[in-house]
Protein backbone atom coordinates (compact mmCIF):
# COMPACT_ATOMS: atom_id res chain seq x y z
CA UNK A 1 0.00 0.00 0.00
CA UNK A 2 1.80 3.22 -0.90
CA UNK A 3 1.61 6.56 1.55
CA UNK A 4 -1.44 8.13 -0.29
CA UNK A 5 -3.63 5.39 0.04
CA UNK A 6 -2.60 5.10 3.99
CA UNK A 7 -3.39 8.05 4.52
CA UNK A 8 -6.94 7.68 3.18
CA UNK A 9 -7.61 4.50 4.59
CA UNK A 10 -6.46 6.54 8.19
CA UNK A 11 -9.18 9.47 7.13
CA UNK A 12 -11.61 6.85 6.24
CA UNK A 13 -11.21 5.32 10.05
CA UNK A 14 -10.60 8.65 12.07
CA UNK A 15 -13.49 10.25 10.54
CA UNK A 16 -15.55 8.80 7.77
CA UNK A 17 -18.18 11.00 5.73
CA UNK A 18 -21.72 9.52 4.99
CA UNK A 19 -24.34 9.90 2.50
CA UNK A 20 -27.67 8.71 3.25
CA UNK A 21 -29.72 7.71 0.58
CA UNK A 22 -33.11 6.33 0.62
CA UNK A 23 -33.40 3.43 -2.08
CA UNK A 24 -37.47 3.47 -1.22
CA UNK A 25 -37.77 3.35 2.52
CA UNK A 26 -40.86 4.21 4.63
CA UNK A 27 -38.87 7.35 6.49
CA UNK A 28 -38.13 5.40 9.80
CA UNK A 29 -34.47 4.29 9.02
CA UNK A 30 -33.61 7.54 7.76
CA UNK A 31 -35.15 9.55 10.61
CA UNK A 32 -33.27 7.18 12.83
CA UNK A 33 -29.71 7.84 11.09
CA UNK A 34 -30.54 11.02 11.63
CA UNK A 35 -31.68 10.97 14.98
CA UNK A 36 -28.13 8.80 15.24
CA UNK A 37 -26.57 12.16 14.53
CA UNK A 38 -28.30 14.52 16.95
CA UNK A 39 -27.89 15.12 20.63
CA UNK A 40 -28.61 12.18 22.31
CA UNK A 41 -26.75 9.51 20.39
CA UNK A 42 -24.22 11.90 18.72
CA UNK A 43 -22.54 10.07 16.22
CA UNK A 44 -20.45 12.46 15.96
CA UNK A 45 -18.23 11.96 18.51
CA UNK A 46 -16.65 9.21 16.23
CA UNK A 47 -15.88 12.00 13.79
CA UNK A 48 -18.92 10.67 11.28
CA UNK A 49 -20.07 13.63 9.47
CA UNK A 50 -23.54 13.72 7.19
CA UNK A 51 -22.99 14.78 3.44
CA UNK A 52 -24.88 15.94 1.19
CA UNK A 53 -23.19 14.94 -2.02
CA UNK A 54 -22.01 11.80 -3.08
CA UNK A 55 -18.62 12.76 -4.07
CA UNK A 56 -17.49 13.82 -0.88
CA UNK A 57 -18.25 10.58 1.46
CA UNK A 58 -16.64 7.60 2.23
CA UNK A 59 -19.69 5.69 3.51
CA UNK A 60 -23.32 5.26 1.57
CA UNK A 61 -25.49 4.46 4.27
CA UNK A 62 -28.65 3.23 2.33
CA UNK A 63 -32.21 2.24 3.81
CA UNK A 64 -34.92 0.71 1.96
CA UNK A 65 -35.82 -1.93 -0.35
CA UNK A 66 -34.04 -0.90 -4.11
CA UNK A 67 -37.34 -0.02 -6.07
CA UNK A 68 -37.33 -0.26 -9.54
CA UNK A 69 -37.32 3.56 -10.18
CA UNK A 70 -34.30 4.13 -8.01
CA UNK A 71 -32.33 0.86 -9.18
CA UNK A 72 -30.31 3.22 -12.20
CA UNK A 73 -30.08 5.80 -9.78
CA UNK A 74 -28.38 3.77 -6.81
CA UNK A 75 -26.29 2.46 -9.19
CA UNK A 76 -25.42 5.83 -10.66
CA UNK A 77 -25.06 7.80 -6.86
CA UNK A 78 -22.59 4.53 -6.50
CA UNK A 79 -20.65 5.03 -8.97
CA UNK A 80 -19.52 8.62 -7.70
CA UNK A 81 -18.72 8.14 -4.43
CA UNK A 82 -14.61 8.04 -4.97
CA UNK A 83 -12.90 4.84 -3.97
CA UNK A 84 -12.14 3.31 -1.43
CA UNK A 85 -16.14 3.25 -0.88
CA UNK A 86 -18.39 1.36 1.28
CA UNK A 87 -21.95 0.25 1.48
CA UNK A 88 -24.25 0.20 4.87
CA UNK A 89 -27.22 -1.57 4.67
CA UNK A 90 -29.30 0.20 7.47
CA UNK A 91 -32.67 -1.79 8.55
CA UNK A 92 -34.00 -5.03 7.20
CA UNK A 93 -35.70 -3.96 4.14
CA UNK A 94 -32.14 -2.91 3.11
CA UNK A 95 -30.46 -6.10 4.22
CA UNK A 96 -33.33 -8.24 2.33
CA UNK A 97 -36.24 -6.16 1.03
CA UNK A 98 -37.66 -6.85 4.55
CA UNK A 99 -41.99 -6.34 4.90
CA UNK A 100 -41.82 -5.08 1.12
CA UNK A 101 -40.25 -8.25 -0.36
CA UNK A 102 -42.39 -9.60 -3.40
CA UNK A 103 -43.97 -6.25 -3.90
CA UNK A 104 -44.30 -6.34 -7.75
CA UNK A 105 -41.70 -3.05 -7.94
CA UNK A 106 -39.14 -4.03 -5.68
CA UNK A 107 -35.90 -5.51 -6.42
CA UNK A 108 -35.22 -6.61 -3.09
CA UNK A 109 -32.02 -5.94 -0.21
CA UNK A 110 -29.75 -3.61 -1.49
CA UNK A 111 -27.11 -5.82 -2.28
CA UNK A 112 -28.95 -7.14 -5.16
CA UNK A 113 -27.99 -4.09 -7.14
CA UNK A 114 -24.54 -3.14 -5.41
CA UNK A 115 -21.99 -4.47 -2.94
CA UNK A 116 -22.70 -4.17 0.55
CA UNK A 117 -20.15 -4.35 3.33
CA UNK A 118 -22.28 -3.68 6.59
CA UNK A 119 -25.98 -4.90 7.39
CA UNK A 120 -27.92 -3.46 10.35
CA UNK A 121 -31.15 -4.72 10.85
CA UNK A 122 -33.75 -3.62 12.79
CA UNK A 123 -37.67 -2.24 11.36
CA UNK A 124 -36.55 0.59 11.90
CA UNK A 125 -32.66 0.23 12.81
CA UNK A 126 -32.64 1.96 16.19
CA UNK A 127 -29.74 4.68 16.62
CA UNK A 128 -28.07 2.02 19.00
CA UNK A 129 -27.30 -0.63 16.57
CA UNK A 130 -26.57 2.18 14.02
CA UNK A 131 -23.99 3.26 16.47
CA UNK A 132 -22.87 -0.26 16.37
CA UNK A 133 -22.93 -1.07 13.25
CA UNK A 134 -20.88 1.99 12.03
CA UNK A 135 -18.52 0.94 15.13
CA UNK A 136 -17.62 -2.39 14.06
CA UNK A 137 -17.70 -1.67 10.29
CA UNK A 138 -14.76 0.71 11.79
CA UNK A 139 -13.04 -1.50 13.46
CA UNK A 140 -12.67 -4.21 11.14
CA UNK A 141 -10.95 -1.05 8.49
CA UNK A 142 -8.44 -0.74 11.50
CA UNK A 143 -7.76 -4.45 11.30
CA UNK A 144 -7.33 -3.90 7.56
CA UNK A 145 -9.70 -6.22 6.60
CA UNK B 1 -24.43 39.40 -17.92
CA UNK B 2 -27.15 36.52 -17.87
CA UNK B 3 -29.88 37.80 -19.58
CA UNK B 4 -32.80 38.58 -17.09
CA UNK B 5 -36.05 37.72 -19.27
CA UNK B 6 -35.07 34.46 -20.25
CA UNK B 7 -36.62 31.58 -18.17
CA UNK B 8 -34.16 28.77 -16.57
CA UNK B 9 -35.62 25.43 -15.80
CA UNK B 10 -34.45 24.07 -12.74
CA UNK B 11 -35.92 19.83 -12.57
CA UNK B 12 -35.87 19.61 -8.73
CA UNK B 13 -36.41 15.90 -7.94
CA UNK B 14 -37.73 13.36 -7.94
CA UNK B 15 -36.18 11.45 -5.33
CA UNK B 16 -38.64 11.99 -2.80
CA UNK B 17 -39.22 7.97 -1.59
CA UNK B 18 -41.36 9.12 1.19
CA UNK B 19 -44.58 7.04 0.68
CA UNK B 20 -46.25 7.13 -2.28
CA UNK B 21 -46.05 10.21 -3.06
CA UNK B 22 -42.14 10.98 -4.23
CA UNK B 23 -42.43 14.28 -6.25
CA UNK B 24 -40.81 16.07 -8.98
CA UNK B 25 -40.68 19.52 -9.18
CA UNK B 26 -39.70 21.77 -12.49
CA UNK B 27 -39.22 25.17 -11.50
CA UNK B 28 -38.79 28.21 -14.18
CA UNK B 29 -37.11 30.65 -13.05
CA UNK B 30 -36.63 34.75 -14.29
CA UNK B 31 -33.74 35.79 -12.36
CA UNK B 32 -34.15 34.51 -8.89
CA UNK B 33 -37.89 34.43 -8.99
CA UNK B 34 -39.36 31.14 -9.56
CA UNK B 35 -42.38 31.84 -12.58
CA UNK B 36 -43.89 28.83 -12.93
CA UNK B 37 -43.60 25.53 -11.01
CA UNK B 38 -44.73 22.04 -12.59
CA UNK B 39 -45.49 18.64 -10.32
CA UNK B 40 -45.18 15.00 -11.24
CA UNK B 41 -45.48 12.15 -8.93
CA UNK B 42 -45.10 8.51 -9.44
CA UNK B 43 -41.43 7.74 -8.99
CA UNK B 44 -40.50 5.62 -6.24
CA UNK B 45 -43.38 3.35 -5.81
CA UNK B 46 -43.29 0.53 -4.00
CA UNK B 47 -46.60 -1.26 -4.92
CA UNK B 48 -48.30 -1.50 -1.03
CA UNK B 49 -51.69 -1.23 -2.71
CA UNK B 50 -51.27 -4.35 -4.94
CA UNK B 51 -49.52 -6.03 -2.30
CA UNK B 52 -52.75 -5.46 0.02
CA UNK B 53 -54.35 -7.41 -1.94
CA UNK B 54 -52.19 -10.87 -1.45
CA UNK B 55 -52.12 -10.57 2.15
CA UNK B 56 -54.34 -10.87 4.43
CA UNK B 57 -56.06 -8.34 6.80
CA UNK B 58 -53.34 -8.62 9.57
CA UNK B 59 -50.64 -9.00 7.49
CA UNK B 60 -51.37 -5.98 5.99
CA UNK B 61 -51.83 -4.18 8.84
CA UNK B 62 -47.68 -4.44 9.10
CA UNK B 63 -47.37 -3.45 5.07
CA UNK B 64 -49.70 -0.38 5.65
CA UNK B 65 -48.15 0.67 8.84
CA UNK B 66 -45.28 1.26 6.68
CA UNK B 67 -46.51 3.51 4.12
CA UNK B 68 -44.44 5.76 6.14
CA UNK B 69 -42.52 5.92 8.67
CA UNK B 70 -43.48 8.81 10.56
CA UNK B 71 -46.90 8.27 10.62
CA UNK B 72 -47.22 4.90 11.16
CA UNK B 73 -49.90 4.87 13.38
CA UNK B 74 -51.48 7.00 11.32
CA UNK B 75 -51.92 4.68 8.53
CA UNK B 76 -52.21 1.37 10.44
CA UNK B 77 -55.23 3.15 12.10
CA UNK B 78 -56.66 4.18 9.24
CA UNK B 79 -56.71 1.13 7.44
CA UNK B 80 -57.54 -0.82 10.66
CA UNK B 81 -60.81 1.83 11.12
CA UNK B 82 -62.06 0.82 7.83
CA UNK B 83 -61.44 -2.95 8.28
CA UNK B 84 -63.51 -2.77 11.48
CA UNK B 85 -66.35 -0.93 9.80
CA UNK B 86 -66.95 -3.56 7.16
CA UNK B 87 -66.16 -6.12 9.81
CA UNK B 88 -69.26 -4.74 12.38
CA UNK B 89 -66.36 -4.60 15.10
CA UNK B 90 -67.20 -2.29 17.72
CA UNK B 91 -63.83 -2.18 19.45
CA UNK B 92 -63.80 -1.41 23.19
CA UNK B 93 -63.35 2.26 24.81
CA UNK B 94 -60.34 1.50 26.60
CA UNK B 95 -58.96 0.25 23.18
CA UNK B 96 -59.95 3.94 21.58
CA UNK B 97 -58.33 5.49 24.15
CA UNK B 98 -54.84 3.66 23.34
CA UNK B 99 -55.15 3.97 20.05
CA UNK B 100 -55.70 8.48 20.86
CA UNK B 101 -52.87 8.40 23.14
CA UNK B 102 -50.42 7.03 20.19
CA UNK B 103 -51.72 9.21 18.26
CA UNK B 104 -51.52 12.42 19.89
CA UNK B 105 -47.54 11.26 21.03
CA UNK B 106 -47.30 11.03 17.35
CA UNK B 107 -48.29 13.63 16.04
CA UNK B 108 -45.75 15.94 19.07
CA UNK B 109 -42.95 13.31 17.90
CA UNK B 110 -43.91 14.58 14.43
CA UNK B 111 -44.34 18.31 14.85
CA UNK B 112 -40.73 18.48 16.92
CA UNK B 113 -39.07 16.46 14.00
CA UNK B 114 -40.68 19.04 11.73
CA UNK B 115 -39.67 22.34 13.68
CA UNK B 116 -36.27 20.76 13.69
CA UNK B 117 -35.86 20.19 10.11
CA UNK B 118 -37.52 23.51 9.65
CA UNK B 119 -34.70 25.06 11.74
CA UNK B 120 -32.28 23.36 9.58
CA UNK B 121 -33.58 24.73 6.19
CA UNK B 122 -33.29 27.98 7.29
CA UNK B 123 -29.76 27.43 8.62
CA UNK B 124 -31.13 27.31 12.31
CA UNK B 125 -29.58 24.46 13.55
CA UNK B 126 -29.14 25.16 17.28
CA UNK B 127 -32.79 24.01 16.80
CA UNK B 128 -32.71 21.12 15.27
CA UNK B 129 -30.68 20.02 17.91
CA UNK B 130 -32.08 20.89 20.52
CA UNK B 131 -35.87 19.84 19.57
CA UNK B 132 -34.44 16.34 18.35
CA UNK B 133 -33.64 15.77 21.91
CA UNK B 134 -36.57 16.84 23.37
CA UNK B 135 -38.07 14.75 20.74
CA UNK B 136 -36.11 11.55 22.05
CA UNK B 137 -38.38 12.41 25.42
CA UNK B 138 -41.40 10.98 23.20
CA UNK B 139 -39.21 8.05 21.43
CA UNK B 140 -38.55 6.50 24.92
CA UNK B 141 -42.03 6.82 25.75
CA UNK B 142 -43.00 4.80 22.84
CA UNK B 143 -39.83 2.16 23.59
CA UNK B 144 -41.45 1.86 26.72
CA UNK B 145 -45.33 1.54 25.73
CA UNK B 146 -45.48 -0.41 22.78
CA UNK B 147 -41.79 -2.17 22.36
CA UNK B 148 -40.69 0.04 19.55
CA UNK B 149 -39.41 3.40 18.72
CA UNK B 150 -40.99 3.77 15.25
CA UNK B 151 -43.80 1.27 13.65
CA UNK B 152 -44.95 0.80 16.99
CA UNK B 153 -47.59 -2.11 15.73
CA UNK B 154 -49.92 -1.08 18.40
CA UNK B 155 -53.01 -1.98 16.60
CA UNK B 156 -55.00 -5.16 15.88
CA UNK B 157 -57.84 -6.25 13.94
CA UNK B 158 -60.60 -5.05 16.74
CA UNK B 159 -58.46 -3.42 19.10
CA UNK B 160 -54.79 -2.90 20.25
CA UNK B 161 -51.84 -5.20 21.52
CA UNK B 162 -50.83 -4.10 24.79
CA UNK B 163 -52.30 -2.29 27.41
CA UNK B 164 -51.14 1.34 29.50
CA UNK B 165 -50.29 0.03 32.72
CA UNK B 166 -51.60 2.10 35.62
CA UNK B 167 -47.77 2.81 36.59
CA UNK B 168 -46.72 4.09 33.45
CA UNK B 169 -49.22 6.93 33.71
CA UNK B 170 -47.15 9.16 36.23
CA UNK B 171 -44.03 8.87 33.53
CA UNK B 172 -46.10 9.72 30.78
CA UNK B 173 -47.28 12.84 32.38
CA UNK B 174 -43.80 13.51 33.64
CA UNK B 175 -42.72 13.43 30.30
CA UNK B 176 -45.74 15.22 29.38
CA UNK B 177 -45.00 18.48 31.43
CA UNK B 178 -41.34 18.58 30.47
CA UNK B 179 -42.21 18.73 26.84
CA UNK B 180 -44.93 21.57 27.67
CA UNK B 181 -42.33 23.60 28.84
CA UNK B 182 -40.02 23.00 26.28
CA UNK B 183 -42.62 24.12 23.84
CA UNK B 184 -44.04 26.58 25.51
CA UNK B 185 -40.05 28.15 25.42
CA UNK B 186 -40.25 27.59 21.63
CA UNK B 187 -43.70 29.61 21.36
CA UNK B 188 -41.84 32.57 23.07
CA UNK B 189 -38.28 32.05 20.52
CA UNK B 190 -40.59 31.94 17.76
CA UNK B 191 -43.46 35.20 18.54
CA UNK B 192 -40.27 37.51 19.75
CA UNK B 193 -37.02 36.31 17.53
CA UNK B 194 -37.40 39.32 14.68
CA UNK B 195 -35.01 37.15 12.70
CA UNK B 196 -36.97 34.05 12.49
CA UNK B 197 -40.35 36.39 11.58
CA UNK B 198 -38.28 37.79 8.72
CA UNK B 199 -37.25 34.70 7.48
CA UNK B 200 -40.72 33.18 7.49
CA UNK B 201 -42.72 35.86 6.87
CA UNK B 202 -44.77 36.52 3.96
CA UNK B 203 -42.81 33.45 2.48
CA UNK B 204 -44.99 30.25 0.62
CA UNK B 205 -48.20 32.75 0.51
CA UNK B 206 -51.37 30.44 0.21
CA UNK B 207 -54.76 32.41 0.47
CA UNK B 208 -57.10 30.55 2.04
CA UNK B 209 -59.44 30.58 -0.94
CA UNK B 210 -56.07 28.50 -3.07
CA UNK B 211 -55.64 26.39 0.05
CA UNK B 212 -59.83 25.55 -0.28
CA UNK B 213 -59.56 25.00 -3.92
CA UNK B 214 -56.18 23.37 -4.02
CA UNK B 215 -57.54 20.47 -1.17
CA UNK B 216 -54.50 21.82 0.91
CA UNK B 217 -55.22 19.61 4.60
CA UNK B 218 -53.76 19.52 7.96
CA UNK B 219 -51.30 22.29 9.19
CA UNK B 220 -51.05 23.47 6.00
CA UNK B 221 -54.64 24.64 5.10
CA UNK B 222 -55.17 25.67 8.70
CA UNK B 223 -52.89 27.82 8.74
CA UNK B 224 -54.01 29.46 6.07
CA UNK B 225 -57.22 29.91 8.39
CA UNK B 226 -59.27 27.48 6.40
CA UNK B 227 -60.63 25.91 9.77
CA UNK B 228 -60.39 21.96 8.88
CA UNK B 229 -59.69 19.11 11.44
CA UNK B 230 -60.93 15.83 10.58
CA UNK B 231 -60.47 14.79 14.77
CA UNK B 232 -63.18 17.76 15.17
CA UNK B 233 -65.18 17.27 12.30
CA UNK B 234 -65.63 13.28 12.11
CA UNK B 235 -64.23 11.72 15.45
CA UNK B 236 -63.09 8.98 15.58
CA UNK B 237 -61.48 7.32 18.46
CA UNK B 238 -62.14 8.73 21.46
CA UNK B 239 -62.57 12.06 19.88
CA UNK B 240 -65.67 12.83 20.39
CA UNK B 241 -64.82 12.69 24.42
CA UNK B 242 -61.79 15.09 24.56
CA UNK B 243 -61.67 18.79 24.98
CA UNK B 244 -59.64 20.36 21.92
CA UNK B 245 -59.35 23.17 20.23
CA UNK B 246 -58.34 23.52 16.73
CA UNK B 247 -56.02 25.87 15.96
CA UNK B 248 -55.99 27.97 12.76
CA UNK B 249 -53.97 31.20 11.53
CA UNK B 250 -54.24 33.71 8.94
CA UNK B 251 -50.77 34.84 8.33
CA UNK B 252 -50.91 31.92 5.22
CA UNK B 253 -47.03 31.66 5.24
CA UNK B 254 -44.44 29.53 6.77
CA UNK B 255 -44.90 31.59 9.50
CA UNK B 256 -48.65 30.34 10.08
CA UNK B 257 -47.58 27.19 9.22
CA UNK B 258 -45.03 27.13 12.69
CA UNK B 259 -47.54 28.80 15.06
CA UNK B 260 -50.14 26.36 13.84
CA UNK B 261 -47.96 23.36 14.58
CA UNK B 262 -46.44 25.00 18.09
CA UNK B 263 -50.48 25.62 18.91
CA UNK B 264 -51.10 21.70 17.96
CA UNK B 265 -48.45 20.76 19.90
CA UNK B 266 -49.63 22.36 23.26
CA UNK B 267 -52.99 20.85 22.25
CA UNK B 268 -51.54 17.20 22.37
CA UNK B 269 -50.51 18.00 25.79
CA UNK B 270 -53.66 18.69 26.68
CA UNK B 271 -55.28 16.03 25.04
CA UNK B 272 -52.68 12.93 26.46
CA UNK B 273 -53.63 14.67 29.69
CA UNK B 274 -57.27 14.55 29.52
CA UNK B 275 -56.75 11.02 28.11
CA UNK B 276 -55.07 9.59 31.04
CA UNK B 277 -57.49 11.12 33.66
CA UNK B 278 -60.63 9.59 31.34
CA UNK B 279 -59.33 6.35 30.45
CA UNK B 280 -62.07 4.02 31.23
CA UNK B 281 -60.98 0.41 32.57
CA UNK B 282 -61.97 -2.74 30.76
CA UNK B 283 -60.40 -4.86 27.59
CA UNK B 284 -58.21 -3.50 25.42
CA UNK B 285 -59.41 -5.87 22.21
CA UNK B 286 -62.54 -7.67 20.94
CA UNK B 287 -62.20 -10.98 18.89
CA UNK B 288 -62.08 -10.65 14.90
CA UNK B 289 -63.06 -13.27 12.50
CA UNK B 290 -60.33 -13.93 10.08
CA UNK B 291 -62.77 -13.45 7.25
CA UNK B 292 -63.45 -9.89 6.57
CA UNK B 293 -67.54 -10.01 5.04
CA UNK B 294 -68.04 -8.45 1.48
CA UNK B 295 -68.26 -4.69 1.72
CA UNK B 296 -66.63 -1.14 1.73
CA UNK B 297 -65.87 1.70 3.77
CA UNK B 298 -63.70 4.95 3.63
CA UNK B 299 -61.76 5.94 6.81
CA UNK B 300 -61.01 9.22 7.37
CA UNK B 301 -58.28 10.41 9.90
CA UNK B 302 -55.99 13.62 11.01
CA UNK B 303 -52.58 12.91 10.75
CA UNK B 304 -49.80 14.82 11.88
CA UNK B 305 -49.79 16.35 8.22
CA UNK B 306 -53.29 16.59 7.22
CA UNK B 307 -56.29 14.23 6.57
CA UNK B 308 -55.53 10.64 5.87
CA UNK B 309 -57.85 8.57 3.93
CA UNK B 310 -57.99 4.68 3.11
CA UNK B 311 -60.42 3.06 1.30
CA UNK B 312 -61.11 -0.93 1.53
CA UNK B 313 -63.10 -3.08 0.11
CA UNK B 314 -63.99 -6.71 1.02
CA UNK B 315 -65.39 -9.61 -0.73
CA UNK B 316 -66.00 -12.03 1.66
CA UNK B 317 -62.34 -13.90 2.10
CA UNK B 318 -59.24 -13.23 4.32
CA UNK B 319 -57.83 -10.86 2.03
CA UNK B 320 -58.75 -7.13 0.74
CA UNK B 321 -60.07 -7.38 -3.01
CA UNK B 322 -58.76 -2.72 -3.13
CA UNK B 323 -57.22 -1.04 -0.77
CA UNK B 324 -56.80 3.04 -1.44
CA UNK B 325 -54.56 4.40 0.43
CA UNK B 326 -54.37 8.96 0.05
CA UNK B 327 -51.47 10.32 1.86
CA UNK B 328 -51.77 13.59 3.18
CA UNK B 329 -48.77 15.21 1.79
CA UNK B 330 -49.86 13.91 -1.62
CA UNK B 331 -53.09 16.80 -1.06
CA UNK B 332 -50.41 19.24 -0.01
CA UNK B 333 -47.87 19.13 -3.35
CA UNK B 334 -50.50 20.72 -4.90
CA UNK B 335 -50.58 23.75 -3.23
CA UNK B 336 -46.83 23.82 -2.96
CA UNK B 337 -46.58 24.46 -6.28
CA UNK B 338 -49.03 27.30 -5.77
CA UNK B 339 -46.87 28.57 -2.44
CA UNK B 340 -43.49 28.38 -5.10
CA UNK B 341 -45.05 30.76 -7.46
CA UNK B 342 -43.40 34.18 -7.46
CA UNK B 343 -41.27 33.75 -4.75
CA UNK B 344 -37.34 32.84 -4.61
CA UNK B 345 -35.33 29.86 -5.30
CA UNK B 346 -33.53 30.44 -1.52
CA UNK B 347 -37.35 30.30 0.16
CA UNK B 348 -37.52 26.90 -1.97
CA UNK B 349 -36.49 24.41 0.76
CA UNK B 350 -38.03 25.82 3.45
CA UNK B 351 -41.10 25.68 1.57
CA UNK B 352 -41.41 22.59 0.72
CA UNK B 353 -40.07 21.41 4.07
CA UNK B 354 -42.96 23.65 5.58
CA UNK B 355 -45.72 21.35 4.12
CA UNK B 356 -43.78 18.69 6.07
CA UNK B 357 -43.52 16.18 3.21
CA UNK B 358 -41.74 12.87 5.01
CA UNK B 359 -38.71 14.88 4.33
CA UNK B 360 -35.39 13.02 5.01
CA UNK B 361 -36.24 11.97 1.46
CA UNK B 362 -36.54 14.82 -0.22
CA UNK B 363 -34.64 15.24 -3.12
CA UNK B 364 -30.97 15.38 -3.24
CA UNK B 365 -29.88 15.86 -6.86
CA UNK B 366 -30.65 18.80 -8.34
CA UNK B 367 -29.15 19.66 -12.06
CA UNK B 368 -29.80 23.25 -12.31
CA UNK B 369 -29.46 24.11 -16.48
CA UNK B 370 -28.96 27.23 -18.27
CA UNK B 371 -27.36 28.50 -21.68
CA UNK B 372 -26.23 25.07 -22.35
CA UNK B 373 -24.16 23.83 -19.72
CA UNK B 374 -25.48 22.78 -16.39
CA UNK B 375 -24.56 22.18 -13.08
CA UNK B 376 -25.55 20.13 -10.27
CA UNK B 377 -26.72 20.99 -7.23
CA UNK B 378 -27.52 18.70 -4.01
CA UNK B 379 -30.59 19.70 -1.47
CA UNK B 380 -27.79 20.68 0.70
CA UNK B 381 -26.00 22.71 -1.54
CA UNK B 382 -29.55 24.67 -2.33
CA UNK B 383 -30.37 24.58 2.00
CA UNK B 384 -26.83 26.57 1.78
CA UNK B 385 -27.66 28.74 -0.82
CA UNK B 386 -30.87 29.93 0.85
CA UNK B 387 -29.57 30.60 3.87
CA UNK B 388 -26.47 32.26 2.49
CA UNK B 389 -28.77 34.48 -0.04
CA UNK B 390 -31.03 35.53 3.62
CA UNK B 391 -27.37 36.14 5.61
CA UNK B 392 -26.38 38.43 2.84
CA UNK B 393 -29.55 40.61 3.38
CA UNK B 394 -28.93 40.84 6.77
CA UNK B 395 -31.36 37.66 8.32
CA UNK B 396 -29.16 35.15 9.93
CA UNK B 397 -31.50 32.80 12.41
CA UNK B 398 -27.66 30.82 13.39
CA UNK B 399 -27.11 33.59 15.88
CA UNK B 400 -30.11 33.02 17.77
CA UNK B 401 -29.28 32.20 21.07
CA UNK B 402 -31.60 29.22 22.50
CA UNK B 403 -31.55 28.38 26.03
CA UNK B 404 -30.89 24.73 26.79
CA UNK B 405 -31.73 22.77 30.09
CA UNK B 406 -31.34 19.81 31.95
CA UNK B 407 -33.73 17.80 30.04
CA UNK B 408 -32.25 14.55 28.54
Amino acid sequence: MNVARKMVRWGQRKSPWILHFNTGACNACDIEIIAALTPRFDLERFGVLLKGTPRHCDIMACSGPVTRQIESRLVRIYEQVPEPKLVVAVGSCATSGGVFSGLYNVKGGIDQVIPVAAYIPGCPASPQAIIDGFAKLLKTLEEGK
Amino acid sequence: MPDKKRTVRVPIGPQHPALKEPESFMVDLQGEKISSVALRLGYNHRGIEKGCEERTYMQDLYLVERVCGICSHSHATAFIQAVEEIAGLEIPRRAKYIRTLIAELERVHSHLLWLGVAGHEIGFDTLLMYSWRDRELVMDLFAELTGNRVNYAMNTLGGVRRDIAAEQVPHIQKIVDALEERTKYYIELAMTEETLAQRLSGVGYLSKEDAIRLGAVGPTSRASGADRDTRRDDPYAAYDELDFKVITDDHCDVFGRTVVRLGELMQSYSMIRQILKQMPEGPIAVKAPLKIPAGEAVSRYEAPRGEDVHYVRANGTDRPERVKVRAPTLANTQSVAKMLEDGYLADLPIVVAAIDPCFSCTDRTIAVQGNGDSKTMGWEELVRYGVRWYRDRGVDPSRIKVRGDGLA
